[in-house]
């Protein structure tokens, strides 16, 4: 609990709505936002932005654009919370939304406790008693849900695997500090190299539990479900035939999706998390560029891609480009990562001049597999199979029984980041060939780190274990 | 109470006990300017050690630099009778570098008696204290502490009392099933005052802890054992005392082991041991293990190690290190002849187990003082603590404390974050033991900060306020400040280019050539350098003695870690600056969980982060304590 922390949180609801708004406050908001914002310009020194403006910019991340997005500064005491205030304005989605915390977070910032924003406001002034008193009751509330939540989700396999982490770190701990109270006793010579050993393979293990935990947050929230397809086959009807509303804007004139739209639909027992993309071809307009751009990165973020071909007409140089693009993106990824195809012959109701050994052939052509169907958008013939080889593919267990652990939120994956952060600096003492007292720094702080995924503070554990598994004797 | 009124002397503070605890307490209180009585059972027994004869060790090492950096005497009174003096961990880091000395108990107890006897406001006074006397404060109408009465009835009127009574009350000693209640080494044990305690609300409870036997060392066969010397060069544990003043003709101490044979003899007789017999109800400390707790929890261990240590230069009696024990004389006669060179022993002082009453800290504030009687300060083993260095920490700042609140100035509350004594008393106070607590490296969260190099940097300014640190050592340590910060921003500024000359030196002192231009302190992060060897490279340096550059030579070599721990620091001491006043009202506080309420009320913590670390306080009770807090503020 430290009161005075920077800290961040997605400040509207998590909706499907597609545009959200992180809220960083405190002391290094600035700072850390500064880290990951860049105006067209090029500007980033937040902290030099008159206060109470917006700015237009980029989220980037290894200088990569995550996100266009909307920044408000605002300069303490002028603030919610009295202190120094960013809000970012995001609009990639709820993807793209947790993907920018996750960024923040990774800037010396934590996540924000439930109601703590309010609870700064209050601290700070800004709001008066009866509302601090109403979110008073709410912070124990929540608190109460969060920790609830948190055993059930916990009461699984990765707690079991988060204990046993820690219970090899505190083994290591223990022995060290046993060794440093009694040297007489315990000797430590060779024990750096079997510590490396162990770290790595601790590392291996947590930087794999991280993986998989981005994976599973985002299978809790959805398949990332990617509609690709040359201009005007029909792909943002396939959208608003599978969210049952009409989202995306549709006309008859090849281009009009430029943006990603990003869709929650649930199909059988699967969620999809859908994003539509503008048609994949080569164009000279600058900013449909920019759409076709996105729609080649979600593919590389997507693992269901739901092809549409138009087959009123033949397959073009277009429609393989789209394939291209897909094949492409599914280029080296693991097994656990393999991209599913489902390649969907539209306009059914306007004659099939593509028959689906035309589609194997170009799937194939590009080294692709992919479930066929056939459909008809408008009239809804044929959507049917669509959606039960959906719920086939992944009943069939692909994604869904992959059968892995992982951890729940944001929090959590923040903290086991932390952990094989304190655990990469032990291996860096280690190669820097300092002392083993300096060792057990980190992994005391791996430790803790892995303490607050499972709710548990360290206490008198190393005491405890010191005790139980070396017999100190001066 | 007798109709005839008691003899009635006056005082400001009453010692009582004169172990390690009540040693310093009581010259804490005389050199503030308190007149002061330390009362002990026997003045043959002044800073007694009546069990190992080492002062210092791994982390202990740490809180006897403290103690003399806040102006203790232990150090100084160790510095004139150790007879073997060891740095640990040498091949460590300096966070873990820890002196031991081997003492000469009898020079040690003798050294402190005359220490006290010279003492200006102190009397020493031979007698059992049998009673606290309190009375009601005339403000609050709270119990507070007006004297004590000794054994003779008659009565020492004072405004503070310590007590310091270490493993005395209502002591007994076990071995195998003779019980004898006595104090250790068969002195008298005190036993009236846990009856006046518990009248006061106070309740006592019990543990025990022992010690391996005293041999006649010209029974042992020397030649089966290997030599233990002391370090060629002796660092004084005092910043007081001058280094040259401690390179004296040290003694050796000797290694030898324990061996399955040892091992059948102890299974063999378990059930005679009066713990594994249930007779001892005590809870024992598991740091410190006898013998027969190693070979039944350790049962894979086919040895453990024993040490021979001399008692003292003028004594044949030497002390069996690592095998303390509760069996029976029988026993212990066979299990220590089946070790190597003690085929022959003669034992002059049984192993034997001690049980006596103490206090639970949690009763305790972090001054020391009771939370139910103002004025009355607890101390030591007393405390529920174990070992000489930890009794003396708390005796000091008990001491300190009881000074402090007569002269009407601010208690010191040393942090966790500024010194090991801030460590052990917040554990003692706020945490759950259940055994005697033994200070350790690994208790100190920000150990690389609270070194035994710096104690004089974290703590003279402490000992500066309260009045035990002279203008003259306050003085010095500001100038060493200076020096050490003036040194680093130099090395931090001067580069050293890849000229020929430097390139050839640096091979020569076996380092890497230079790529490009560094900054002597960059250089000086290389494992393989250290200050004495830059001097080639650096010609102009000033002259600066070697406690200003070994502070120099840390403070750049692991400046990383260092900046990590101090990041960690801020954020801690933001909530221990946290205060909470002491009239809140609990009840008052809404949403505030069951348990956490009763806990809080129990330990009135003194700040927000001492709350944090409460079992049983979450931290949703914390936040709704913050706001609280700060919806209250006038």
């Amino acid at each position: 609990m430290n009161a005075q922390d920077t800290i961040a949180a997605i400040a509207t609801g998590a909706s499907d709505a597609g545009i959200g708004i992180i809220r960083i406050s405190g002391e290094h908001a600035f700072e850390a936002a500064s880290k990951l914002f860049r105006t067209p310009g090029g500007r980033s020194d937040i902290s030099n932005f008159a206060p109470n403006t917006i700015h237009f910019g980029y989220i980037l991340e290894n200088g990569e654009v995550i996100d266009e997005v909307l920044l408000t500064v605002m300069k303490a005491p002028h603030s919610y919370t009295t202190e120094d205030t960013v809000e970012i304005n995001t609009h990639g989605g709820v993807y793209v939304m947790n993907r920018v915390l996750e960024l923040v977070l990774r800037c010396g910032v934590r996540l924000a406790e439930p109601g703590e924003f309010t609870k700064r406001a209050f601290l700070g002034g800004r709001i008066d008693l009866s509302r601090a008193e109403a979110v008073m009751d709410l912070i124990s509330s929540q608190s109460e849900f969060a920790r609830k939540t948190a055993v059930a989700q916990l009461e699984g396999a990765i707690s079991a695997r988060v204990r046993a982490l820690r219970e090899k770190i505190l083994y290591e701990i223990a022995f060290i500090e046993s060794a440093l109270d009694d040297p007489e006793n315990f000797s430590l010579d060779g024990y750096p190299e079997k510590l490396k050993a162990t770290c790595e393979a601790l590392l291996a293990e947590m930087n794999e539990l991280i993986l998989a935990s981005r994976r599973g947050q985002t299978l809790k929230r959805g398949i990332r479900t990617v509609i690709a397809g040359k201009p005007n086959a029909g792909k943002s009807s396939l959208l608003n035939r599978l969210v049952g509303r009409e989202r995306a804007i549709v006309t008859e004139i090849a281009g009009t999706t430029r943006d990603l739209l990003e869709e929650t639909a649930r199909i059988g027992n699967v969620q999809l998390c859908i994003t539509d993309t503008a048609g994949i071809h080569e164009t000279s307009d600058r900013i449909e560029q920019i759409g076709i751009d996105r729609a080649v990165r979600a593919l590389h973020e997507a693992e269901l891609v739901l092809f549409v071909a138009d087959s009123s007409e033949e397959l073009t140089e277009e429609d393989r480009l789209v394939v291209r693009k897909i094949a492409q993106t599914a280029e080296g990824r693991s097994e656990a990562d393999r991209i599913r195809c489902i390649a969907i012959r539209n306009k059914s109701d306007l004659g099939e001049k593509v028959s689906e050994q035309d589609m194997i052939r170009l799937f194939e052509s590009e080294g692709l597999k992919a479930e066929h169907i056939s459909c008809s958008m408008t009239t809804g013939e044929g959507l049917d199979s669509l959606e039960s080889t959906i719920s086939e593919l992944f009943r069939l267990g692909e994604i869904l029984e992959r059968n892995e652990v992982f951890l729940a939120n944001a929090r959590q994956t923040q903290a086991m980041c932390e952990a094989a952060e304190a655990v990469s600096l032990t291996l860096e003492s280690i190669d820097q060939g300092l002392s083993e007292d300096f060792y057990s720094i980190d992994l005391m702080n791996a430790y803790r780190s892995l303490g607050t995924i499972i709710g548990e503070a360290v206490e008198d554990d190393l005491v405890e274990e010191i005790f139980s598994n070396f017999c100190l004797g001066k | 109470m007798s109709e005839k009124k008691a003899y009635e002397l006056k005082t400001d503070v009453c010692v009582i006990g004169a172990g390690h605890a009540g040693c310093e307490a009581a010259l804490a209180c005389a050199r503030l300017g308190l007149e002061t009585v330390i009362f002990t059972m026997n003045v043959e027994s002044i800073a007694m050690m009546p069990c190992n004869p080492h002062i210092g060790g791994s982390s202990k090492g740490h809180l006897v630099r403290e103690i003399d950096a806040l102006g203790g005497e232990m150090g100084k009174n160790i510095d004139k009778t150790f007879i073997q003096s060891k740095m640990l961990n040498v091949s460590k880091g300096p966070a873990v570098h820890s002196l031991r000395t081997q003492a000469d108990k009898a020079a040690y107890s003798r050294e402190m008696r005359k220490v006290l006897e010279s003492q200006e406001h102190l009397t020493i006074r031979q007698a059992e204290v049998t009673e606290i006397l309190t009375g009601t404060d005339d403000q609050e109408g709270r119990p507070c502490v007006t004297g004590v009465r000794i054994h003779t009835g008659t009565v020492y009127c004072c405004r503070a009392v310590i007590i310091c009574t270490g493993t005395y009350l209502n002591a007994r000693c076990l071995v195998g099933e003779s019980i004898t209640e006595t104090g250790p080494s068969g002195m008298q044990r005190s036993t009236y005052l846990t009856d006046s305690l518990n009248g006061l609300g106070i309740p006592l409870r019990r543990f025990k802890t022992g010690t391996p036997a005293r041999m006649d060392g010209r029974s042992l066969d020397y030649s089966k054992m290997q030599i233990q010397e002391g370090d060629r060069e002796v660092i004084p544990f005092s910043y007081s005392t001058d280094p040259r003043d401690v390179q004296i003709e040290q003694v050796p101490c000797y290694l030898t082991y324990t061996n399955e044979e040892t091992h059948e003899i102890i299974r063999e007789n378990i059930d005679r041991s009066p713990i594994y017999a249930g007779i001892i109800e005590g809870t024992g400390p598991r740091y410190c293990p006898s013998i027969e707790d190693k070979v039944v929890k350790f049962a894979e261990k086919t040895r453990h190690q024993v040490f021979i240590e001399p008692e003292g230069r003028d004594t044949n009696e030497v002390y069996v290190d690592g095998m303390s024990s509760s069996m029976p004389d029988d026993v212990q006669w066979r299990m220590y002849r089946t070790v190597p060179g003690l085929e022959n022993c003669v034992i002059v002082k049984n192993a034997y187990a001690i049980e006596y009453d103490c206090i639970n800290a949690n009763l305790l504030r972090l001054t020391l003082e009771t939370r139910a009687v103002d004025g009355l300060f607890c101390a030591g083993q007393f405390n529920g603590s174990s070992g000489y260095e930890e009794a003396a920490a708390q005796g000091l700042i008990a001491g300190i404390n009881a000074a402090m609140k007569i002269l009407g100035k601010e208690p010191l509350i040393l942090h966790r974050s500024e010194a090991y004594i801030g460590v052990l008393i917040d554990d003692l106070v706020t945490k759950n033991n259940r055994e005697p607590y033994r200070m350790m490296t690994s208790r100190a969260e920000y150990r690389l900060l609270l070194r035994q190099d710096n104690a004089d940097l974290r703590l003279r300014r402490y000992g500066y306020r309260v009045g035990l640190i002279t203008q003259e050592q306050y003085d010095h340590v500001c100038e060493k400040e200076r020096l050490i910060n003036e040194e680093i921003c130099r090395l931090k500024s001067i580069r050293i280019g890849a000229a020929r000359e430097n390139q050839e030196y640096l091979k020569s002192v076996g380092s890497a050539e230079l790529s490009t231009a560094a900054t002597l302190a960059a250089l000086l992060c290389r494992p393989e350098l250290d200050y004495e060897k830059l001097a080639g490279l650096d010609p102009d340096r000033p002259d600066l003695p070697k406690e200003v550059t070994s502070q120099v030579e840390i403070s750049i070599k692991y400046e990383g870690y260092i900046e990590r721990q101090q990041k960690q620091v801020e954020q801690f001491e933001k909530l221990e600056n946290k205060k909470i006043p002491p009239n809140i009202n609990y009840d008052d506080v809404g949403s505030l969980r069951l348990e956490a309420r009763q806990k809080l009320k129990e330990f009135l913590p003194i700040s927000i982060g001492q709350a944090s670390r409460l079992s049983g306080v979450t931290p949703a009770d914390i936040s709704v304590l913050l706001i609280y807090l700060e919806k209250n503020r006038v």
